[in-house]
């Protein structure tokens, strides 16, 4: 028997939620075997079932914090799918603006806050010259704040933190690891980044707080938006002073509203342009080995998002929907979230038990969800790989694990012919000088990522556009009434409700039996990306991706795990939410 | 490192903080808190003298909406706390170190800081089947808990799933979840609900704790009664329109668009304890009254259970009451809030003094 070392990583930290990492390496420390568990779960999908479906995105939404509205909207488009329930076009036009939002918010914290520690050396930072550290950053882009002096109050602040001797969330990193490349000023200029991004981030989340009416957990609302529009002009006159709240300043999207939100779009295409996608491009030209590691799969799915019209016609959506199988980006394969063949869930490695025996896949339609947790009790040292090792369950697409996020649309995207997508990418690796095949890797996923902020934030002001045309010509239509009322819904009805979240395809299945929910399962991104091996010991996104080409330099600081796991943007809390202690089985559904 | 360079005056006069700035930040923190204007002399005072202090936040059944909302913080800001006033030596979303290193920065913190740190926890804790539905580091979310509260000077539980069980222990509560104070009864503890909690309520307990080493004044149901001593409805800005009997039907009739009250689409306003209204969300922008939906009732115990976010209360002034599966446990918890909050309200409001901005740039 060959020697096997096993790493464990858990917590990983930067991300959301509970997840735990367990890798077998050779002689060599090159891992050979990775598994990956989610070590949290409530039940949610529990908790919903007997609900008024129009309560349920408020449960859902709190599935995540982190991406605080693709539940929400998962949701409620799942209940307007199964009871047909059309909306009017300010509402899709806000929800558009309020999805892209998330998308550029989301990406810049986690590539400064979730994803940059893995690249950027902090205490190096203190060795930089803050002239140097200026002139770099002017090089690379013309954002306002590089100069000297900027640097080097920066750098001040730093070491004043440093010397302190209280390194806070800083401490115990692996500063100093061989993997980290960076020169001293690049280190500065991305510390530096990391604390503008905090700022810039609290802003514009503003956009949320005027149509949601705060952030984290905006609310939304099952045919249209809350948040009625007051554009009237404010009447003049006695029993109109200064507390008088009708006319124009009603409701939060007023014009002076409405106007923040023009200036939050504004923001973010700053932000984008000027910091995040020069730092992605410099930070990446030191790390060009990771271009060739950490894409394990191949295969790749979207469902699409950014609808035109309404969420039945994919064709009008900016985000396009299909498959992509083996890196071939000639074909796009077709996906229907309703075809039962299609996408299903295996629990041959996670703690649940099916009917139909473990080894089998079911549809979310027909989902069962019973308990079954056969791991070791709390606290253990290892979990055994070889039986149920996760609460998240593996979905698979025709079979096959499937990677789903920034990459798999991007990819999409390119494959479309998406003309600014096709210059991005292209001036991306030309910068670098790599291959197309560069995009299959870690590099390539965060990088994509970077990529598809700058597309959607460009989107976003023809959004706003639209609206405000409605506006000006009287529509302020924001809520469809004729179906609010529970007795006007049939006495069943099944929809399924999807989204293209942060990271990566998102969708809800709800059954409505008498105006309640009789069924509820979401199958979530991170589900995609984090789950086990499935009942063939095909293993998901993140574990066929460790197992592309890692050697760790030194298992107790397993700096490359984080660097390919973190690249995914993990979200677990969102992963795993499904389970039924009480052993009782979910109700059945009959494929329609 | 030298004691004195450790402190925070010297770190806010390193990094170019002038002492007017900090007064101002002092002032407003006191003026949030509902204390008389001298105490903001008093935490200017008492912030200035400390090194800062060890914080280790855990996070068990929770979304991380928390973590996110005080990343929102505009007064004092997250960076902010983080290098001037607090030392947050263990925080799963936001440190450098991972796995073994995360959990030795836990440990170092913990011995360095005996007795002395504070702990703040989001999320509830599973304690069905001897908690394997949550685990950090193959530790059990109890096991971890109670081995950290043992060191802690005070125990903060922020967010509704802290406070009081939350989402996980909503009907059935699959994991058998338990909110904080159910599980730690031999420390000091603070609730601050809601889902997630307003920023600067967070904040702001962080900041009296840093200033006076205690913990602000809290209600029965242990939350600081500067925040929840008074509903949502009591400060809504839509209240005239309550009291005229002017009422939204639908979310886009005209009444929506002329800012009408929500009271008959469900706001659960009346029955919740909170400061929506006044201190607003993400820097005053709005708060979902104002955005045009119903206040959930997000800071109330069982709000989950609570019949439908939908559904208009059946009289205005009754507590937020727990739907008929729910009602043996729940509605004695509610009527036990809104009692103990109206008794204590009046003396919420008279030891308040206002400063406003203006009084602050002076």
């Amino acid at each position: 028997m060959t020697v096997t070392n096993r790493v464990v990583v858990d917590p990983i930290t930067r991300i959301e939620g509970h997840l735990r990492i367990e890798a077998e390496t050779d002689e060599a420390g090159r891992i050979t075997r990775a598994y990956s568990a989610g070590t949290m779960v409530r039940g949610i999908e529990i908790i919903l079932r007997g609900r008024d479906p129009r309560d349920a995105w408020a449960y859902t939404q709190r599935i995540c914090g982190v991406c605080t509205l693709v539940h929400a909207i998962a949701s409620i488009r799942a209940v307007e799918d199964a009871l047909k329930y059309p909306i009017p076009a300010n509402a899709q036009l806000i929800r558009n603006l309020m999805i892209a939002a998330q998308f550029v918010h989301d990406h810049v914290m986690h590539f400064y806050h979730l994803h940059a520690l893995d690249w950027v050396d902090v205490v190096s930072a203190l060795k930089a010259d803050p002239k140097a550290t200026s002139a770099l950053a002017q090089r690379i882009s013309g954002y306002a704040k590089s100069s000297p002096g900027y640097f080097a109050d920066m750098q001040k602040k730093l070491k004043g933190f440093v010397e302190a001797g209280q390194l806070g969330i800083f401490a115990n990193g692996y500063w100093g690891h061989p993997a980290y490349k960076l020169p001293p000023e690049a280190n500065l200029m991305a510390v530096a980044h990391y604390l503008e991004a905090l700022a810039w981030q609290r802003d514009v989340v503003k956009l949320h707080a005027i149509f949601g009416g705060k952030n984290p957990h905006p609310n939304f609302l099952v045919g249209g938006v809350p948040c009625a529009i007051s554009v009237e002009p404010k009447p003049a006159g006695p029993g109109h002073g200064p507390h008088y709240r009708g006319g124009q300043e009603a409701t939060a999207v007023s014009m002076v509203g409405l106007q923040t939100v023009q200036n939050v779009i504004n923001q973010m295409r700053e932000f984008v342009d000027q910091v995040y996608l020069p730092d992605t491009l410099a930070i990446a030209g030191f790390y060009k080995d990771w271009a060739a590691r950490g894409e394990g799969l191949g295969n790749f799915l979207c469902y699409g998002d950014f609808p035109a019209q309404d969420m039945n016609s994919p064709d009008t959506f900016f985000l396009p929907r299909g498959a992509i199988l083996n890196r071939d980006l000639t074909t796009i394969h077709p996906v229907d979230l309703h075809d039962p063949a299609q996408i299903q869930e295996y629990i041959s490695h996670s703690w649940y038990r099916y009917s139909v025996g473990d080894g089998k896949g079911l549809h979310p339609y027909a989902g069962e969800t019973e308990f079954n947790y056969t791991g070791p009790q709390p606290p253990y040292e290892h979990l055994d790989v070889e039986a149920k090792y996760s609460w998240m369950k593996s979905p698979r697409w025709n079979g096959k694990a499937m990677e789903v996020g920034p990459l798999a649309r991007v990819l999409m995207l390119y494959a479309k012919g998406h003309e600014q997508t096709r210059e991005l990418v292209g001036y991306t690796l030309k910068t670098l000088g790599v291959g197309t095949e560069a995009l299959f890797s870690t590099l390539g996923r965060t990088a994509a990522r970077t990529l598809e902020s700058k597309i959607i934030v460009e989107a976003m002001q023809g959004w706003f556009d639209s609206l405000m045309a409605n506006i000006k010509v009287g529509d302020l239509k924001t809520f469809n009434e004729t179906q609010w009322d529970p007795s006007t819904w049939p006495k069943h009805a099944e929809g399924a409700g999807f989204t293209e979240a942060p990271r990566g395809a998102l969708a809800h299945w709800v059954v409505i039996d008498d105006g309640r929910i009789a069924n509820y399962q979401a199958v979530v991104p991170s589900t995609w990306n984090a789950g086990p091996r499935d009942a063939a010991g095909l293993p998901g996104a993140y574990e066929a991706a460790l197992q592309d080409r890692h050697t760790l330099y030194d298992p107790k600081q397993p700096i490359e795990i984080l660097r390919t796991i973190h690249s995914f943007d993990p979200c677990i809390a969102c992963a795993v939410h499904v389970t039924d202690p009480e052993g009782e089985e979910l109700v059945q559904v009959k494929i329609r | 490192m030298s004691k004195e360079s450790g402190l925070l005056i010297a770190n806010l006069a390193r990094q170019g903080v002038s002492r007017r700035t900090f007064m101002k930040y002092c002032a407003t923190l006191a003026s949030l808190m509902a204390l008389p204007p001298a105490a903001g002399r008093a935490f200017a005072e008492a912030l200035a003298k400390a090194p800062r202090p060890s914080v280790i936040w855990l996070s068990f059944q929770e979304c991380t909406g928390c973590t996110e909302s005080i990343t929102r913080s505009h007064a004092p800001t997250l960076e902010g706390l983080i290098f001037d006033s607090i030392s947050l030596d263990y925080h799963h979303t936001l440190m450098a170190a991972a796995g073994e290193a995360a959990e030795a920065a836990r440990a170092a913190a913990i011995k360095a800081n005996w007795g002395k740190y504070l702990l703040v926890v989001d999320g509830s804790v599973p304690m069905k089947d001897g908690g394997v539905y949550s685990t950090i580091a193959g530790i059990s979310n109890h096991d971890m808990l109670m081995a950290t509260v043992k060191g802690a000077a005070a125990i903060v539980a922020v967010g509704t799933c802290a406070a009081f069980g939350g989402l996980p222990k909503a009907q059935p509560n699959p994991t058998g979840a338990v909110a904080i104070s159910e599980l730690v009864k031999d420390k000091p503890v603070v609730n601050i609900p809601g889902c997630p909690p307003i920023p600067v309520v967070m904040t702001g307990v962080l900041a009296h704790y840093l200033a006076f080493g205690t913990l602000p004044e809290l209600d029965k149901l242990g939350r600081p009664l500067a925040f929840y001593g008074e509903t949502i409805h009591d400060r809504c800005y839509r209240r005239p329109f309550y009291d005229q009997g002017k009422f939204a039907k639908t979310f886009d009739d005209e009444g929506a668009r002329k800012g009408w009250c929500l009271f008959e689409l469900g706001c659960k306003g009346p029955v919740t304890y909170n400061v929506c209204a006044t201190t607003k969300w993400n820097d005053g922008t709005s708060f979902p009254i104002e955005s045009g939906h119903g206040c959930l009732g997000c800071s109330e115990p069982n709000f989950w259970d609570a019949g439908g976010f939908y559904r208009a209360l059946s009289m205005p002034a009754e507590p937020l009451k727990v739907a008929a599966k729910a009602v043996a446990i729940g509605a004695a918890v509610g009527v036990a809030v809104a009692f103990s909050n109206r008794t204590k309200k009046t003396a919420a409001r008279t030891g308040h003094q206002t400063a406003t901005l203006a009084d602050l740039e002076k």
